[in-house]
């Protein structure tokens, strides 16, 4: 395989992990709901139990995806981690204290009380799905950033990615950043209600309250992420015109009109997996809203979430785009191509990522186990 | 440059209080599963009620005490690239590697297999929730693997080399990075200091449950299965630990010379047991380095190279030039000034590449290239100004290892002592002073666990990459305000939580017998 097949195939592992991420994210959107009074202890209870038993894969799918983007992308999590720190520190956060809380919650001796760690597990679910979303739109809406690999010769300051002086408060506060956010974070409230419906699919109020949460956030959901799409297609940006690579070459770049839309033009792929997997979060959004015998939308909305993502990734990377654009200096804008690992790491990793397969159906196996039950 | 130092500093100080908090919670969660799957599979062999009982209440503890490991282990994993940015280019093609397995291989296990774990039981057979639990054990263990890997890689870079072209170093041998002999016996010491923790813990908890009157008979069997857990994890941390120690000679002579607090060495050194450092000395005179000391002759030279007679220099002999090659031989080496001046070159040696490749001459890459190759073993010492910032803090380092070491051999009399009794004098568990003995055993292999740590990151200082990369180099560019805010966020955070552990295992514990 040549690099630039390496980089292709690494991107594109890149795009899976970020895509079950955001799928996964339904647990914390479920934890947006445990402080309604109106879930009732049985309520409660229910979703506690159902949150529970997922929320470490949600966790381990972001530590292996910060990992898998280390390990293949290694100047994006120079530059992204150590400039738009606030951002970053404040998702690490949200996650510390979820790690904790299923765990203390009920547990005798919590110190802080039940409803502490209930709102440890809110502000997870939701400051981390909206940052979250922000990170992901600066790969379309760019960031304030410079790389300059020289000056890490700079014993005065050596430091080679530099980022706007806000450190990632400048991408929390950009609306169109924003919008993806919250998109996201309503995204995982819809399905997490969807998935409530799956686990509990008994007629009572849990149920009835399920699907009415399924409508109310499904119809933000639908506003936001359409006002998303409006924002991507209509977005100018960075086309490669030279990608310097990793021999130290200089890329050049040249603003384009209608970026996102051209690349969707130009990857029928991605256009086909991001008009399907809108088509399956539609349908299973509106017939579990609608229809009170039906409980599987989230397996029609997760796939379709899974498919969006990916073409939203691919979008963002593949087609000659620097998937992380710089505001302030187009050229250290970052491309699959010059911000790689060098050939023998994505080739050794290559023959590593083999395993995922067997990763996955021992997952599926378990649950399976557990589920027969 | 203040302001750099301040980053710099407050971003070790921030790395370091992670990591001192991941390390509370990782070796119990190493070793406690050990325990807890031996527990079971006695159980899944007798078919006994009570060791059922005993599975489900240690495991219970292992389940408190992992969630902590994992709020604390993934911000470690993050802050390579928040607070060290520059490190995590200038090696990330080598570092992330073993970071991206780790999650892979170990990380979906251990969070697949542990739900088994706590909420199969009714679910699952028998069978599949044996295997899961010793899944799970499993996860722990390949996870150390490539944090330890990744950790031993920084403090002997192998299995790579420098690319000008990238300004940064590309890997060349995946293997010399995985299995080289400081990964190796870096991931077994770790490992085996977990079950060696584990073991003193669940045996102090079992002696305050006797002192309580509560589930004896479980704390009893509990006491002989961690005996001999923290046997075999002693013995195989001694024997770790011994082959450490050698790598360290080997590699890291300015780390051994400052845990031992040795200035000037010579042949058939000996080793400090006990010692009170003079506060004032410095490598620049010629005070005597201790106030007091117990020193065992030949000793050092014994741990350092298996060689009674062997020559072990000190940190004025490495910083002259006076060094120990691979034989255990004196040798003449390259001393500080030289490695400083040879650095400076390799960094001009850089610049003038990086212009050659601007202007596209060939030529004069290739110059460039050769000067940069002959100075590279020194690239490091080109950002020191004197041979002093390579000299690490001798006293943070000679307390923290004495302190492993004397803890340690406590350790080991105590484990002895458990077992055997456990066996043969069952009634000194009934003694009121060695159940506060073995109580009191909790906090010292806590202490001894930490101090090895402590001795490792601190004794390898100013280097964030042996001899390639200081910390200096290493960090993002963010204000120190930053890192300060964010150092006191964590602290607050992670000492909040650890009280709430703490309570939440001790009422556990408490809990009476269902």
């Amino acid at each position: 395989m040549t690099l630039s097949m390496l980089q292709d195939y690494w991107w594109m592992l890149i795009s899976v992990l970020g895509a079950i991420l955001v799928f996964m994210l339904f647990v914390q959107g479920g934890q947006t709901f445990l402080l309604c009074r109106s879930n009732g202890a049985d309520g409660q209870s229910k979703m506690v139990s159902s949150l529970g038993h997922k929320w470490e894969l949600t966790f381990t799918t972001l530590v292996v995806f910060g990992g898998a983007f280390f390990a293949s992308f290694p100047l994006f999590y120079s530059t992204s981690f150590g400039g738009a720190y606030w951002l970053w520190m404040l998702i690490l956060v949200s996650f510390v204290l979820q790690a904790v809380s299923y765990e203390f919650r009920s547990k005798p001796g919590n110190i802080f009380g039940t409803r502490t760690y209930d709102v440890f597990l809110f502000i997870n679910g939701s400051v981390g799905c909206i940052l979250l979303g922000v990170a992901v739109a600066m790969m379309f809406f760019g960031a304030e950033f410079t790389v300059s690999k020289g000056s890490i010769l700079d014993t005065g300051s050596p430091v080679i990615s530099r980022w706007a002086p806000t450190h990632g408060f400048e991408a929390i506060f950009c609306w169109k950043n924003l919008v993806l956010g919250f998109a996201v974070l309503f995204l995982a409230r819809t399905q997490a209600a969807m998935y409530l419906l799956n686990n509990h699919p008994r007629k009572d109020a849990f149920f009835d309250a399920n699907r009415r949460r399924v409508l109310v956030n499904g119809v933000i959901f639908v506003v936001l992420f359409l006002l998303f799409v409006g924002l991507l297609l209509t977005a100018d940006s960075l086309q490669t015109v030279k990608d310097g690579g990793l021999d130290g070459g200089r890329s050049v770049f040249e603003r384009v009109e209608f970026k996102y839309l051209h690349n969707y033009l130009d990857m029928p792929l991605a256009l086909v997996a991001f008009l399907a997997g809108t088509v399956m979060v539609l349908f299973g959004v509106v017939r579990s809203a609608l229809a009170s015998h039906f409980t599987s939308g989230i397996w029609w909305s997760g796939i379709g979430t899974v498919l969006v993502v990916l073409s939203l990734f691919w979008v963002a990377g593949y087609n000659g785009s620097p998937y992380y654009p710089s505001l302030i200096d187009p050229s250290s804008s970052l491309t699959i191509h010059n911000s790689s690992s060098s050939m023998f790491t994505l080739t050794a990793m290559s023959w590593v990522s083999v395993i995922i397969p067997f990763v996955l159906a021992y997952i599926v196996y378990a649950w399976r186990a557990m589920d027969r039950k | 440059m203040n302001d750099l130092m301040t980053v710099v500093d407050w971003s070790r100080g921030l790395f370091a209080l992670t990591a001192m908090y991941h390390w509370l919670f990782v070796p119990l969660t190493l070793g406690l599963s050990v325990i807890v799957g031996i527990m079971e599979t006695i159980y899944y062999r007798t078919k006994s009620q009570e060791w059922l009982k005993a599975t489900k209440f240690w495991m219970t503890l292992f389940g408190i005490n992992f969630a902590m490991g994992v709020a604390t282990g993934i911000i470690l994993e993050f802050e390579f690239g928040t607070n060290w940015s520059n490190y995590s280019w200038f090696v990330g093609d080598i570092f992330g590697a073993p970071l991206a397995i780790e999650g892979l291989l170990a990380f979906f296990m251990e969070a697949t297999f542990i739900a088994i774990m706590f909420f199969g039981w009714n679910k699952v057979s028998a069978g599949f929730h044996l295997a899961s639990t010793w899944l799970t054990t499993i996860g722990a263990s390949i996870s150390a693997l490539w944090i330890l890997v990744a950790n031993a890689w920084m403090q002997y870079p192998v299995g790579m080399e420098f690319d000008p072209a990238q300004m940064r170093n590309v890997m060349d041998n995946f293997w010399a990075v995985a299995f080289s002999p400081v990964a190796v016996h870096k991931f077994l010491h770790a490992v085996f200091d977990g079950w060696v923790l584990a073991a003193v813990f669940v045996m102090g908890v079992s002696a305050y449950l006797i002192m309580r009157g509560k589930r004896r008979e479980m704390a009893m069997r509990s006491v002989k299965v961690a005996g001999w857990t923290g046997a075999a994890g002693m013995l195989l941390t001694l024997w770790s630990g011994d082959s450490s120690a050698v790598d360290v000679a080997r590699v890291q002579p300015m780390k051994l010379a400052a845990m031992e607090g040795l200035y000037d060495g010579s042949c058939g050194e000996e080793i400090v047991a006990f010692g009170i450092l003079d506060p004032s000395k410095t490598h620049k005179d010629d005070k005597d380095p201790f106030i007091m000391k117990i020193a065992i002759p030949y000793g050092l030279s014994i741990l350092a190279n298996h060689d009674m007679d062997s020559y072990v220099p000190g940190i004025n002999d490495l910083i002259a030039g006076r060094s120990m090659n691979a034989e255990g031989d004196t040798i003449d080496t390259v001393s500080y000034a030289e490695r400083i001046a040879m650095g400076k070159k390799s960094h001009e040696a850089l610049r003038q590449f990086d212009r050659a490749l601007a202007e596209g001459d060939t030529a004069g890459m290739e110059a460039a290239r050769a000067g940069i190759k002959e100075n590279y073993p020194y690239f490091g010492y080109g950002y020191l100004e004197s041979a002093d910032e390579a000299v690490p803090p001798v006293g943070i380092t000679f307390y923290s290892f004495h302190i492993m070491v004397l803890a340690g051999g406590y350790l080991t009399l105590f484990i002895a002592i458990a077992l055997w009794s456990a066996y043969k004098r069952r009634r000194l568990w009934e003694a009121r002073w060695w159940q506060w003995v073995a109580m009191l055993s909790v906090a010292v292999v806590w202490i001894c666990s930490e101090a090895g740590w402590v001795t490792a990151e601190v004794g390898r200082q100013p280097w964030i990459i042996q001899d390639l990369m200081p910390a200096r180099a290493a960090i993002s560019a963010i204000p120190s305000g930053s890192v300060i805010i964010t150092f006191v966020l964590f602290a607050a955070v992670f000492t909040a939580l650890l009280a709430a552990e703490a309570v939440i295992m001790v009422k556990q514990i408490n809990k009476e017998e269902e």
